[in-house]
């Protein structure tokens, strides 16, 4: 029993990264119909922001409650400003093309970010896996029987959901949200009626960013070790799970990343562990075979 | 004598045994070529080698053309077909080495057993490339590209964890067969197909299907048995470069096969211009041959060459975003080196 | 479109295949003869360095470069080899086997390599190794401790011990000294080095009075062992053998820490590097590793080793950075007992190496190539390891 709440302990929080990671990846694709396959590289450059910052404070200011939201929002300060300026200069121009063309643009970010960051050049970290300080202390939260609750574990949750249940209100009740999800449904007719389409845009990539940041802190946090690949797995894995949700669709990303995490880690846990990568793939050619449009997604057929 | 006005030729009809001849004048010349160079470079190994790697990759540039270009379907696994061709390949000729056939000499019946292999490999790639394709070709270009990336990596997670493939490690001591004849005969094999593809009426139907796939469907083009088609065809030809490369490089592992793979591929159709066979041709030299010669640059000038092969993936990357904003078509868009030569032969056609 | 369907297609394969296979017996042996025979003009004695110096076990490649760096330049300071200055070029293989394979291709071909040393990891020197055998150029692996390398010909060579052996010790170990009687085994299946030590303990653990009660696996690079933990902290293992790579080790002691197991961790040399330390903080105390040698070791050769290294690179040699100092080091004695760069000659001088007196040990290359010398199992408290015991083989 407790073998089974510590498994599930373990998918819910690899879950709720996945999460972070899809949301982003939805949105965007929401309003441009993009994959945005170096969204999972924002993650990376997020977790690397918020390795320079942490590493900049001294032990004692990184372990507080100041340190900690410094650390986050310095991460995601960065995210959004390079998620911004990737919209505006790599896709923005490419907007009226074939989507193959900001395709292959995004692959090519994608692997430019990846690979770039591998080198050991001037600020670039080079490829070796880095130990992210510690800026929570670890201390046991709650115990049940053999299982430890981890306050590291708690506090990243508990980040994860606030802003999840921030990003519902700002989609779902706000001005602007209401500009985006106009914006998803069909870009020319919202831009005639009046809605800055182009800012919309930026400020939903902006936004898909910062909670990339944020999923990379929050990783490195759980898993200590940060590399310039890290991202391409997670990212690609988190584009399954917004699959799997509905692409387009907010909760269902949530609720696709979940999924994720915890089939990936019972499969893993109790058959052959050395298939893990597979699972994720496994489980989105399944998923796009039988129902293409996600768990929540609307069937929408192209019309001619 | 009057030629028939047909509208779609301006050609006059040729004479019989031209015609029959006419689609093997192409070998008739090109394979004393290749034996020619063949004996030149006997005592060359590194020479060879490279040659070896360029008409390898020429071969996975061209037939990955043939989707990601001609059709305009963008898939992203391609090295997963490559590891499929080699691996079968591989397998068959170790289980083959012992044995020659009779009355042959060994060394003549090891190449012909190796071309079984290849036809194997190719044939096991194309089955794959079967299997991928009728579900995936359905669903949209962004998805298809992230199922076929995920095809690919689930053959190579396959492989690394199938003993009988030889795991992590993957197959060692693979016998030596490949010779620069039998690349460059390949390779001509599928620049030949892949030009006489484009020019068909299948070629055709698959143009349309990349210019605006509803309207080639409502015109009664059964898009999705024609996407199928050309990804077999593709896949095949994967599978015979993979077959290939095992035979020299001797070792092949999963981790040769993996996604960074297929992106090199990608972006030498990308760079060439996506639909282009010779612009593949010409990017895959290129791109192949680029890194050794700044090798050779960098240690001529004594300076640390070990950058070289660092730097190129993200300078790839950075060629994609910077092709697609700038010049998207590519080097040679649609268009083929030897267009300029057809036009011209027409022109002379229609003034005589 | 169509395809040729009539049996014309095979005259020309034919035809083909026939040049081809007439050729290629002559260029295999045109190959090998040319390029010794180019060897033996050519004015130098280059020793070919494939190492990992990027890529994920970055810390292997750099130590072994070093260690090689050092023996050449104290030989060079002694005169050279044949009375001519060593030479040594260093290729990165980026940690992937196909980047070494091509790296030997071109030490050997176009630089004109005399002995290639090289790889740390087993799968790189199993890819570089017959190119090396087919070429006939002599080939010293510093440290790659996986049979199958000696196994491809009698141009390999090694100067460690294999995993057979260091498998046995580390089973041993856990059955003699720490008297562990069930066993967990967490292994690396993408590496042949781990999947080799686990099955050797796997195998040898019950001659100790244990049971492997748990295998699990991961892949190297993965961040997230909990999975594969919870599952083996499940079967109240006494110790758990993870014989993977340093990068994943670090990840993998912390985790389960956390995970409340507090049982010792085993593990073999893939896990020596200073790098470890950063990755796996304070969880890594109380862990065991086997090891090639002990800084603490008090032979005097040893101590003004470290002494030497540590004034010209500014840090402390791991057991990386003597082996390739020893691996070069045999080497050049070879090529100067035999006084040529020819090939086949070097080969026969290395295989008669005889109680050389490396810093790691004194090496004595048996018949199949590889080196006898005892392993060390070195215990980590406080961000350094030290010295346990050693066993004979």
């Amino acid at each position: 029993m407790s073998v089974f709440l510590q498994h599930l302990i373990n998918g819910l929080a690899a879950g709720t990264i996945y999460a972070l990671v899809a949301l982003g990846y939805t949105m965007v694709y929401g309003v441009l119909k993009l994959i945005n396959f170096a969204h999972g590289d924002v993650m990376m450059v997020g977790a690397y922001v918020g390795y320079a910052t942490a590493f900049s404070l001294a032990p004692h200011v990184r372990t507080s409650s100041l340190g900690v939201l410094l650390v986050i929002l310095v991460a995601m300060a960065a995210c959004a400003a390079f998620g911004f300026l990737m919209e505006r200069f790599a896709y923005r121009p490419l907007r009226d093309k074939p989507r193959l063309t900001s395709l292959i643009t995004a692959i090519g970010i994608s692997f430019a970010l990846s690979y770039g960051f591998q080198l050991d050049v001037g600020p670039l970290p080079g490829a070796a896996p880095r130990a992210f300080p510690e800026i929570i202390v670890l201390r046991p939260w709650l115990k049940i029987g053999d299982v430890v609750l981890w306050n590291a574990q708690v506090i990243s949750f508990g980040i994860a959901i606030a802003l999840m249940a921030g990003l519902q209100w700002l989609v779902y009740r706000t001005r602007f949200g209401r500009a985006m999800r106009a914006v998803s449904h069909d870009h020319r007719i919202a831009g005639l009626m009046g809605i800055p389409t182009d800012r919309v845009i930026g400020l939903t990539f902006m936004l898909g960013s910062a909670l990339a940041a944020v999923a990379g802190i929050l990783y490195a946090v759980k898993d200590t070790a940060i590399t310039p690949l890290m991202g391409l797995y997670v990212g690609l894995k988190a584009f399954v799970a917004a699959v799997i949700g509905g692409i387009g669709n907010v909760p269902g990303a949530v609720v696709g990343a979940l999924l994720l995490g915890l089939v990936e880690e019972f499969v893993v846990g109790y058959t052959a562990s050395s298939w893990r990568d597979a699972v994720a793939f496994g489980f989105l050619i399944l998923v796009l075979l039988f129902k293409p449009e996600g768990l929540f997604g609307k069937n929408a057929a192209e019309k001619v | 004598m009057n030629s028939p006005s047909v509208p779609l030729s301006s050609a006059p009809a040729p004479l019989p045994l031209k015609a029959a001849l006419a689609p093997w004048l192409p070998f008739a010349v090109v394979l004393p070529v290749l034996a020619l160079i063949q004996v030149a470079t006997g005592g060359a190994p590194f020479l060879v080698y490279l040659s070896l790697m360029v008409g390898v990759n020429v071969l996975l540039a061209v037939s990955l053309n043939i989707v990601n270009g001609m059709t305009g379907q963008f898939s992203l696994g391609h090295a997963g077909f490559m590891a499929v061709g080699a691996y079968a390949a591989a397998l068959l000729t170790m289980a083959l080495d012992p044995w020659k056939l009779i009355g042959v000499a060994e060394p003549l019946s090891d190449q012909i057993f190796f071309v079984l292999a290849l036809l194997v490999g190719g044939s096991a790639a194309g089955l794959c490339g079967l299997l991928v394709g009728l579900p995936s070709l359905r669903l949209r270009g962004d998805y298809l590209a992230v199922v076929t990336l995920g095809f690919g990596e689930i053959i190579r997670v396959f492989a690394q964890n199938t003993d009988r493939l030889g795991g992590a490690l993957g197959l060692t001591g693979i016998p030596h067969r490949t010779s620069l004849a039998m690349v460059g005969f390949w390779v001509f094999v599928v620049i030949l197909l892949a030009k006489r593809l484009a020019d068909s009426p299948h070629g055709r139907s698959l143009v349309a299907i990349r210019e605006d796939e509803i309207a080639a469907s409502a015109m009664g083009v059964n898009t999705t048995a024609y996407k199928v088609r050309a990804f077999v065809i593709s896949s095949f030809f994967a599978g015979v470069a993979g077959g290939l490369f095992a035979h020299f490089q001797s070792v092949i592992n999963p981790a040769s096969f993996g996604w960074v793979r297929s992106m090199e591929i990608v972006v030498m159709v990308v760079a060439g211009g996506l639909g282009s066979t010779s612009g593949s041709v010409v990017a895959a030299v290129f791109l192949t041959l680029l890194p050794e010669g700044l090798r050779t640059l960098f240690n001529a000038l004594h300076l640390d060459a070990g950058r070289i092969d660092q730097v190129r993936m993200p300078l790839y990357g950075l060629l994609l975003v910077v092709l697609m904003l700038m010049r998207p078509q590519g080097l040679f868009g649609t268009h083929e080196i030897w267009d300029g030569l057809k036009r011209r032969r027409a022109a002379k056609r229609e003034v005589a | 479109m169509h395809r040729p369907r009539s049996l014309l297609p095979l005259v020309p394969l034919l035809l083909v295949m026939a040049s081809a296979a007439c050729e290629r017996k002559q260029s295999v042996t045109t190959g090998g003869d040319s390029a010794a025979a180019a060897r033996a003009t050519r004015d130098q004695v280059l020793l070919g360095v494939v190492a990992s110096l990027t890529g994920d076990q970055a810390s292997f490649g750099v130590s072994t470069r070093d260690g090689v760096l050092l023996a050449v330049e104290e030989a060079n300071a002694r005169g050279g080899a044949l009375g001519k200055p060593i030479q040594m070029r260093v290729y990165d293989s980026q940690g992937k086997p196909s980047e070494g394979a091509n790296a030997v291709t071109r030490l050997i071909s176009q630089d004109g390599a005399t002995v290639i040393l090289g790889e740390v990891a087993s799968s790189i020197s199993l890819a570089m190794a017959p190119v090396a055998q087919r070429a006939g150029v002599p080939m010293i692996s510093p440290s790659s401790t996986n049979p199958k390398v000696t196994q491809v010909g009698d141009y390999v060579f090694r100067v460690c011990f294999i995993d057979p052996f260091q498998g046995y010790v580390m089973a041993r170990f856990a059955g003699e000294h720490l008297g562990a009687r069930r066993a967990a085994i967490l292994r690396d299946n993408k590496s042949d080095y781990s999947i080799g030590l686990s099955t050797v303990f796997t195998a040898r653990y019950p001659e100790f009075g244990g049971t492997v009660v748990s295998s699990e696996a991961y892949s190297q690079g993965d961040t997230d062992f909990r999975s594969q933990l919870t599952a083996i902290k499940a079967t109240r293992p006494d110790v758990i053998y993870v014989p993977g790579y340093y990068t994943d080790v670090g990840l993998i002691a912390r985790q389960a820490r956390q995970l409340g197991i507090d049982v010792p961790l085993l593990g073999g040399d893939g896990w020596e590097s200073t790098k470890l330390y950063e990755l796996g903080g304070p969880a890594l105390d109380g862990n065991y590793f086997s090891n090639h040698y002990s800084p603490e070791d008090p032979r005097p050769v040893v101590k003004d080793f470290i002494a030497r290294f540590t004034q010209r690179f500014g840090r402390q040699p791991d057991s990386l950075a003597v082996l390739g100092y020893d691996a070069a080091n045999v080497a050049i004695a070879a090529i100067q007992r035999t006084g040529t760069t020819q090939g086949a000659q070097v080969r026969e001088a290395i295989s008669r190496t005889r109680d050389f007196p490396g810093v790691g040990g004194t090496i004595t290359l048996d018949p199949e190539r590889n080196a006898t010398k005892p392993a060390v199992v070195l215990k980590i408290q406080d961000g350094s390891a030290s010295f346990v015991t050693s066993v004979e083989p």
